[in-house]
């Protein structure tokens, strides 16, 4: 198989234009996604049996934690593929994905409290669920005090690289943490086998907040990634003819 | 529905909008981060090219 269009893409002028370009066509489907998710979840979606209206802090706290992972496993592959085919792009990647995988883990460990103080009577616990995402944000600001603390560019990318790599082991304790502690965390509410346990007409605007997210994750790192390629292309004559433009 | 109704978030206001309005404020203080750290990256890179320039 012909991979000269990977190489091509995973050079850094190209893709310093390509994440300009996509910019954009993630940040716009975001905002609206997430503008309609918010108003789906506020305002269209029926109050809980349970919770009243004090459960529309899911469509905050669940898409919220759910990035908080997922951006973390994209940060960690990417890390992994910088380290054995030594792309210095994926580091990049990996660079610009722990801030705003930080602010996401920050988003679900603070809203969760905020959820908690109601619903459980406790603005924290320390079980597994908590504990281990609590763990999470340690992990993502190691990260970026690690990369920060070495002045060597690709040193700082190799070791947090593997610290990276190492820290994925979390996301299973994180995800299965409910199961296999005793806890005051809910189940699963999407990803439980067979159906999910929320009904359809709470559930949309659950799904369309998490595509937003997601959307709203990649044009972020689109901005940042393009940051990071600057950076680490200073001495670069593409820069030239680029920037003069 | 009123809108003091729709505020009150039957009873948990106080817990509902703190959420929304962490989320909101996250969201756009991260564009602005994004787009701060590119403007500066640029801006450095700029100044780099300049003097390299006048160098040569």
């Amino acid at each position: 198989m012909d991979w000269t269009w990977l190489h091509k893409l995973a050079s850094p002028p190209h893709a310093y234009r390509i994440a300009a370009l996509l910019a954009p066509w993630f940040g716009w489907p975001a905002f609206l996604l997430i503008v309609v998710g918010l108003f789906g979840g506020l305002v269209l979606a029926p109050a809980d049996y349970q919770q009243g209206d004090g459960f529309r802090i899911l469509y905050v706290h669940a898409p919220s934690a759910w990035m908080s992972m997922f951006i973390y496993a994209t940060m960690a592959t990417a890390a992994a593929i910088g380290l054995i085919w030594r792309i210095k792009l994926a580091h990049g990647v990996a660079a610009a994905s722990a801030p705003v995988g930080a602010w996401f883990t920050f988003l679900a460990l603070a809203t969760g409290s905020i959820w908690g103080k109601p619903m459980w009577g406790t603005w924290w616990v320390w079980d597994a669920r908590l504990t281990s995402e609590l763990i999470l944000l340690f992990l993502y600001f190691g990260l970026i005090a690690l990369r920060t603390s070495i002045e060597d560019r690709e040193r700082a990318d190799r070791a947090t690289a593997v610290l990276a790599i190492v820290g994925v082991v979390n996301l299973p304790i994180i995800h299965y943490s409910v199961y296999w502690w005793n806890t005051l965390h809910q189940g699963a509410t999407i990803t439980k086998l067979g159906k999910p346990s929320i009904s359809g007409d709470m559930l949309w605007p659950l799904l369309v907040m998490l595509a937003g997210f997601t959307l709203y994750y990649l044009a972020v790192l689109m901005t940042r990634l393009r940051a990071e390629i600057l950076r680490r292309e200073r001495d670069a004559s593409w820069l030239r003819t680029e920037l003069a433009a | 529905m009123n809108l003091t109704e729709f505020l009150a978030m039957g009873g948990y206001g106080a817990f509902v909008w703190p959420c929304f309005g962490l989320l909101v404020a996250v969201l756009i203080w991260n564009v602005v981060a994004a787009r701060r750290l590119h403007a500066d990256a640029r801006r450095q890179a700029l100044r780099r090219l300049a003097a390299g320039q006048e160098r040569s």
